[in-house]
């Protein structure tokens, strides 16, 4: 018997925060996520768990605040529309320096757009989740067996760093089956002696609160938050270089786009074209030292997304436009083929590579 | 295999139904004429038997599923042509349902009269590798919610183990030993074994009853 199980990648997400040790789920369903929230909702009842389902998006989004308060794993999951919603949340937990974990298996938009894949909420994600100056970890994970593990990381770096992990996936990654090993390694839960837990008398009230009204004291707070955020820019960024030694071209690309691009580089490589792939995993701290190695020896940087452009400003930014950076896209739900990221490869090649 | 009137598949979600219905009535369709591959499955809006529409026209397969199915209106719909399933004793159909006893709701709607006819099987998909279904008392679970939604029984197993694309000869085999044992368990017969259509070669001879499946091309 084979110690893998074939999973959706949703139901990969769900299972890998169960083993992390969330037993409190809040949701509320949407398309394409909802496989998360029914096997939360067949799960966490057999193991003492609290699976709930909100009235709304906003009210979720609460709830988890409230366990969170308590210094407990916790997470919800959407899909687009539904994390628009969850804004004023997530910025209510990072001005009370709350860990959570909040998933979002991107659809086409805006507005309420359609049920099919899309990586158009790369902003939303990595520069604007709600009001005020803050920042939440974001990764992409490309595949089911990523959607797991990047789950417990995500929990992990939550924990850690005090503030929100998003899972930032698409429908495709969401709804495809693959074999996954739930054998993850998980590290002991860490101390947290701000949580509100109970004083019994013992110690003084924690309070967590994401209000002051004193300015210099809000200042403060985001001056210390901004200190953390530095620190984990330079200490957790994640991403994975393909092919990229001899590159002569480079492909940028997260999540599906990234297996997308794999499959064109491996033909354009057939035809004697030397393309590399990098692949980040942090969206959220950015991976901009590969970028920026990669401006010093390749021609061009190709964007594939499935967004009408939103990650190809980080990588402009992070190659320090020494290079031109190109978009191939597909929006609304679509995929680029292997075949059209392949014929940008080959304009590119025209280019004349270095 | 499949030589009932009407053949429904059923299972948990993820479980391989729409596939392997699909290739029923593809199979179906060599030897026999008016056949109807009836999609009641209105719980998953992706991986639909509509997204194999063109491909069953030129079968001459009826395909009878939401009118709605992948448009903009795509609401849990049914339309009143699936009374053809139970009504045109013409029809030789294969109904794909859907997931858990969720799915198996609507095929309550239309249960009594099939049951009534009496020339029906009701397949169970299972998998060993769906990790909600891995033994036979978790599959039992399923399969008793099921039977009670759609208010009709079971009459046999199919057990389409596997790991997807990854999936091995060795994978298959190694799942005997569960489909024997829900078998036993429920009283229900294997029907078949479905491997996707690369492992056949290597299996056959060895498995009883195998079945090939020509999987939906994949980009990624």
């Amino acid at each position: 018997m084979a110690d893998k199980v074939l999973m959706k990648g949703n139901e990969a997400i769900a299972e890998a925060a169960i083993v992390a040790g969330c037993r409190h789920y809040f949701g509320y369903p949407i398309t394409p996520q909802t496989e998360i929230a029914a096997y939360m909702a067949k799960r966490m009842p057999k193991i003492g768990g609290t699976f709930l389902q909100a009235e709304s998006e906003i009210a979720a989004i609460n709830m988890v605040y409230g366990v969170a308060s308590t210094g407990k794993r916790v997470m919800t999951s959407s899909s687009s529309p539904g994390i628009s919603l969850k804004g004023e949340g997530l910025s209510y937990l990072a001005g009370a320096d709350l860990p959570s974990l909040v998933v979002n298996v991107q659809r086409g938009g805006p507005g309420l757009g359609g049920i099919q894949p899309s990586q158009s909420d790369y902003f939303q994600a990595t520069k604007a989740g709600g009001h005020g100056d803050f920042r939440m970890i974001v990764l992409a994970p490309a595949s089911v067996q990523e959607m797991a593990d990047l789950t417990v990381k995500g929990f992990e770096l939550a924990d850690k760093y005090r503030m929100t992990s998003m899972i930032l996936a698409d429908g495709t990654m969401g709804q495809m089956m693959e074999p996954v090993s739930l054998d993850l390694a998980v590290n002991p839960p860490i101390e947290k002696p701000w949580a509100t837990t109970g004083t019994k008398m013992e110690r003084e009230h924690n309070i967590v609160n994401s209000l002051f009204l004193v300015p210099e004291e809000l200042e403060k707070s985001n001056f210390e938050r901004y200190d953390r955020y530095k620190y984990i820019e330079e200490n957790e960024c994640m991403w994975e270089e393909y092919l990229m030694d001899d590159a002569e071209i480079c492909i940028a690309a997260f999540g599906i786009a990234a297996r997308v691009s794999k499959n064109a580089i491996n033909e354009a490589r057939k035809q004697g074209i030397k393309v590399g792939l990098i692949r980040p995993i942090t969206l959220w701290p950015f991976p901009n030292a590969p970028f920026k190695k990669a401006a010093d020896k390749v021609s061009q940087i190709i964007s594939v997304e499935l967004s009408m452009g939103q990650m190809i400003d980080d990588v402009r930014l992070a190659s320090e436009c020494k290079v031109p950076v190109t978009l191939s896209n597909r929006a609304g739900g679509m995929i680029p083929s292997p075949e059209q990221v392949l014929d940008a490869i080959k304009e590119a090649a025209k280019g004349g590579a270095k | 295999m499949f030589d009932k009137r009407i053949t429904l598949f059923c299972g948990h979600y993820g479980s391989g139904k729409t596939n392997i219905a699909v290739n029923a009535a593809l199979k179906l369709s060599e030897e026999y004429k008016n056949i109807a591959l009836a999609d009641l499955d209105i719980v998953n809006p992706y991986f639909r038997t509509k997204d194999s529409s063109s491909m069953l026209s030129e079968k001459g397969i009826r395909l009878i599923c939401s009118e709605y199915a992948n448009s903009n209106v795509d609401i849990p719909a049914l339309p009143a042509e699936i009374y053809a399933i139970t009504d045109d004793k013409n029809l030789k159909s294969v109904v794909d349902i859907g997931g858990d006893d969720r799915g198996a709701y609507v095929l309550g709607r239309i249960s009594e009269k099939i049951v009534s006819e009496n020339d029906y099987d009701m397949l169970m998909v299972i998998n060993s590798y769906r990790p909600l279904t891995r033994d036979a008392q978790s599959t039992m679970e399923v399969l008793n919610e099921i039977e009670t939604a759609a208010k009709i029984k079971f009459t046999g197993l199919i057990n389409n183990s596997n790991l997807g694309e990854e999936t091995t000869p060795e994978d298959v085999l190694a799942s005997l030993e569960y489909a024997q044992s829900v078998s036993k368990a429920t009283g229900l017969p294997i029907v078949a074994t479905t491997v996707k259509e690369e492992l056949y070669e290597a299996l056959l001879g060895k498995i009883e009853n195998l079945f090939p499946l020509k999987l939906q091309e994949k980009i990624m």
